[in-house]
Formats: structure tokens, sequence, C-alpha cells
């Protein structure tokens, strides 16, 4: 019998053959972690360690709540930056460089066949790049800086099969959305989910990013997919090191394989206050808005900033709209600025906000008022997730939330 | 064993921000984090607890971010152990570094009923309702991750492994 992906990854790692079930101890390729780092630094010192087993392991990114919104944030970057000068960490990226997922791409560190672990849930972004990537706790974090080691229970894989062309309008993040109406926020708990097909093959990178990104959105523990030719081709001369590519055998046991067809799908929905409770836009449609937040380590990527740009292009952001917007890397804010999306995001009304993920969890640059409602580009809507829980968010794809931006309310882009 | 009062939330999906919002994770103290956990599911939930109770709760509990913050409230609020329906995998791992007994049941969270109280092993994942006299079985954790709960959690099991 042949093995999954994750059987094989865990398999090398170990050293051993394993089984669904069985729990390993491996040691990542690389250990990611971004604000949290101060309280992990905290943690480390508890245990008694001098030094870091392998300080080249870890990639630290300040991205949560930059520029600090208060001294208590700032305490966190200064301690965090300590920590990195004490501890030779060369991996290190400050506040203006980017969102830690992005910035981890862009620099070559996300490499096919490896294993990356980062102290954040929306690590499985890694899978789209063929790695097993996955979200961990503090105190483990500072156990790998300890002793380099991790445990995992090797999961079952769930196989998700995509046919078929998109449709005008229609794009990755509403077929994640799709398939986490479908499936549910526990549909893949626990297990690693494998995007494969045409569709996929076919996709660009940024566009495929969004699959794996929004996987821990369906509970999974890894979403993964075979590097594509563009994938392979924007490693070369980036890769910082040799890599192989790892694909599931082709007799591998999958527990479940599940299909969907795209030529049919419309633009959806997240509506509040769970990621799963996902409605076609013609349900929505007319919802009235106060915010646009474009941004997040789902969908402020080039691509995106140029879909945004041609529809925002000669119009206004509508007068009781605000629109705000964070580009996910300053790699990508510099280019959207060459090729003048910026300038044409910014005449339409919208605000250029710094490169980080903004309000996403609420710190700060952009939280709703009591009863105001937002339609987001990035990846969760829980009650007060925005920072208000007496605010209502709606999560769509940056399209969606351009048209919707011109004219105060949800907007189908099929009808404009 | 552990055994305790349960205070019982039949919902799916409560996820880290409704159980600690991200604004109120700046500190990693328990008692301050507690103040504050679940206030948006039951806004008397932290001052209702007392120590060693027991947290009985639905499907995919603790979904959404990996902030270790949230087992650390529920811990600080004096919660001994938390019994789901299902857990969110970053929760579940969280839990157990941090030195939180979870147990998973569906069957076992359908048949108790409020005020109950329930006696817990974590040796064997048995959990057992003391009205009912009904017992389920939680799949029992393998050894390692019964050190790390007996220690307090990964930190002091690492120091204590070291020492």
């Amino acid at each position: 019998m042949g093995q999954t992906f994750a059987e094989k990854i865990l398999s090398k790692y170990s050293g051993k053959t394993v089984v669904p079930g069985e729990i390993v101890e491996i040691k990542p390729d690389i250990a990611m972690s971004h604000d949290n780092t101060a309280a992990i630094s905290g943690i480390f010192e508890q245990l008694g360690v001098d030094k870091l087993d392998d300080p080249d392991r870890h990639v630290i990114v300040l991205d949560h709540c930059t520029p600090p919104a208060n001294e208590k944030f700032a305490m966190n970057h200064k301690i965090t930056r300590n920590f990195v000068k004490k501890h030779g960490i060369k991996h290190f990226f400050d506040i203006e460089q980017g969102i830690c997922h992005q910035v981890i791409i862009e620099n070559g560190l996300c490499l096919p066949g490896t294993v990356m672990v980062g102290a954040d849930s929306h690590s499985t972004t890694y899978g789209a790049f063929g790695a097993f990537g996955t979200g961990i706790g503090r105190s483990e974090t500072a156990v790998i800086m300890a002793t380099g080691k991790i445990w995992f229970r090797v999961p079952e894989t769930i196989k998700i099969i995509i046919n078929g062309e998109f449709p005008e309008g229609v794009g990755s993040k509403d077929l994640i959305l799709k398939i986490a109406g479908e499936i549910k926020a526990d549909g893949a708990l626990y297990k690693a989910v494998e995007f494969a097909g045409p569709t996929i093959e076919n996709m660009t990178i940024s566009s495929r990013i969004v699959l794996p990104n929004m996987a821990v959105e369906l509970g999974a523990k890894i979403g993964y997919m075979i590097p594509n030719k563009e994938t392979l081709d924007y490693l070369d001369g980036r890769a910082q090191k040799e890599f192989e590519v790892v694909e599931s055998d082709p007799d591998a046991n999958f527990e479940k394989v599940l299909e969907f067809d795209i030529s049919d799908l419309v633009p959806q929905i997240a509506c509040p206050h769970t990621v799963d409770n996902v409605k076609p836009i013609t349900e929505v449609e007319g919802t009235k808005i106060d915010e646009v937040f474009f941004g997040s380590c789902t969908n402020a990527r080039l691509e995106d900033f140029e879909v945004v740009a041609a529809v925002l292009k000669g119009n206004q952001i509508h007068a009781d709209v605000r629109m705000l917007v964070f580009p996910a890397s300053k790699d990508i804010f510099l280019e959207a600025m060459r090729l003048g999306y910026v300038q044409t995001i910014a005449e339409a009304g919208a605000i250029i906000m710094n490169t980080g993920c903004g309000p996403c969890m609420g710190n700060h640059e952009g939280v709703p008022a009591d009863g105001e409602v937002v339609l987001a580009t990035n990846n969760r809507n829980y009650k007060g997730r925005l920072g208000n829980k007496e605010s209502d968010v709606y999560l769509s794809s940056p399209l969606v939330s351009a048209h919707s931006a011109i004219k105060g309310f949800i907007t189908d882009p099929r009808n404009n | 064993m552990l055994r305790g009062k349960i205070h019982k939330y039949d919902v799916d999906n409560i996820d880290t921000d409704r159980i600690i919002p991200a604004r109120h994770c700046i500190t990693v103290d328990p008692e301050k984090l507690a103040a504050h956990c679940l206030e948006d599911l039951d806004p008397e939930f932290a001052s209702k607890v007392k120590e060693g109770e027991i947290l009985v709760v639905g499907e995919n509990f603790g979904c959404g971010s990996s902030r270790e913050n949230a087992p650390i409230a529920i811990k600080g609020a004096g919660i001994s152990a938390v019994v789901a329906k299902s857990f969110a995998r970053i929760f579940y791992r969280n839990s157990i570094n941090i030195g939180l007994p979870i147990f998973e049941s569906p069957e076992a969270v359908n048949e108790i009923k409020k005020d109950d109280i329930v006696s817990l092993d974590i040796t064997t994942g048995k959990i057992m309702i003391e009205s009912s006299k009904k017992e389920f079985n939680s799949a029992p954790f393998p050894q390692m991750m019964q050190d790390i709960i007996a220690a307090g959690g990964m930190v002091n099991y690492l120091k204590n492994k070291h020492s």
C-alpha cells in the first residue's frame, strides 16, 4: 500500500514507516513565530536551556500589531528584537516587511517536501508550496527552540479534487468558501487535506495559496497541493536550500475523496459569525456595509491588487464606506505602487495602510463601531474577531469587496 | 481522578476569539485572562466557576487562533478539565501543553445535564456521571501526553526530564 503525502513526509522525518494515528517526534525545518515571540521567549527562558538548538531553524516576523497600538504591544516588539539579537537569529523580519506567511514565501524559506511549523494557525499556508505546514502553540515553539523537536499524530488524509474552469467573477476565495460551507468548520478536523485536480494545477501561485491558507478553517492539520510549474519556477534562484518534492503515491489510502466542479460556481459570501455560514452572493446582495477590509494573509497579494485596482479605476468609493487596504508585504506594496495600482486605489478614496495583519484579530487599525457591517477579504468572521462583538463581518473575494466598496452594499461582480 | 460540578454549553464551534478575545491576550497572566474568559458566551462565566469544576462543550471547541492564552484562561478560571464532543487541533495541543486535561466524547456531552457531578480518569479516559451512573470512554492519552499533563504542562515536563 502506498502512502499519502502526510504519511510519507512524517515517515521520512521520523525515520520509520508510519500509519495514521501513530505519534511521532520529529525535527521541523522551520519554526515561525510573530509578535508572540515575546511570550515564547519567556517560556523558553523557563526551560533552563541557554542556547537555541538551531537559531537558523527559527523565522521571526513582526506583523500582528504593527506599528504597535500601545506600550504593551511595543514592549512585545522590544523583547522580541532583544531575543533575536541575543540568540543570533538571522531570519528576523521587522515591522516594515509584511505578513509572516508571505514574507517566508518571498524569502525562499517555504520549500516543497519540508516540515514547516508556525505559532500561527494559518501556517497551513505553506502547503501551497508542497510543504507540511501546520500551526502549533507557544509552549511547543519554545520547546523547539530548546530541543529542536515536536510531536505529531500522523493524520488521515482527505483528498479534494477540483474540476472545471472558474466562471467570470469567481476565483479561489469563492472556491474555499464554497468548500467550507459544504464540509463545515470541523469537516476536516485533525486531517490532512490534499487539494488536487486540473483546476488546482492551472491556478496562479497567489490563487493557490488561498486554499491551504484557509484549510485550517475546515479544522485541517495541513492543506497540501503538489507544487505546479509556476511554483517551481518561482522557487528557482529564490529557494534558500535544495529541496525534493514529495507527493502522495498513486495507490495511497485516502480516508475520503471529495469532488467539486466549479464550472457553475457563483461568488460566495461567509456570513456572520462563522466561516462555514456560507451563502451564494445572490442571497446577501444589497446588504449595506460600513467598512471594507482589503488585506490579510489570505487575499492581499499583487494579483488581488490588480483585480481591485481594475474595478476602482475611475470610480469613487461610496461616501458611507471606508475602505482600508493592507498589502501583504513590502515587496507587494512596492510592486503595486510601481504598476500604478496603489495610485488608482488611493484616488478612488481608499486608505492605504501599512503592510501587516491590520485589524484581522481586532488589535487595531480599523475596529468597527457597534452595529456596523464589515466586508473583509480575510479568513475569519467570528463574533468579535475584528475587535467588536457588536459588529457583523462578511467574508468575500477581493473582487466582490471592490465592487461593494463603490456601491455601499454587497454587490455581485457579475452584474457590474 | 478529577471530580467536579459541570458547566455545560452545548454550543458547537466555540472559537478562540470567544474564549478570550485577542485584545485581552497581551498578557499571559492566568488571572487576568480568566476575568474575560468566555465572556461573550456567558458574561457571568468567570464569576460563577469554582475551583475544580468541569467545562462541557460541543463540537470543534477552540477553533481558530493558535493562541495558548485560550486554555490558560480556562484553567485560570478554575476549570480542572474540559469535556467536548470534539476539539480543534491546536487547542487540543495547547491544552495538553499547559496541563489542562481534556476528554472527547459526544455521547458523554449529550448525557451530561445541568448541575451534574462528573468524575474523570486521565489514565483510562473514563468519564462517569454520578446522577445517572452512566460511563463513557474518551480515547486514553498516549503515555507521553499523560506525563506532560501530570507534570502540569510542557515546561515542567521538560524541566523534570532534564533535572
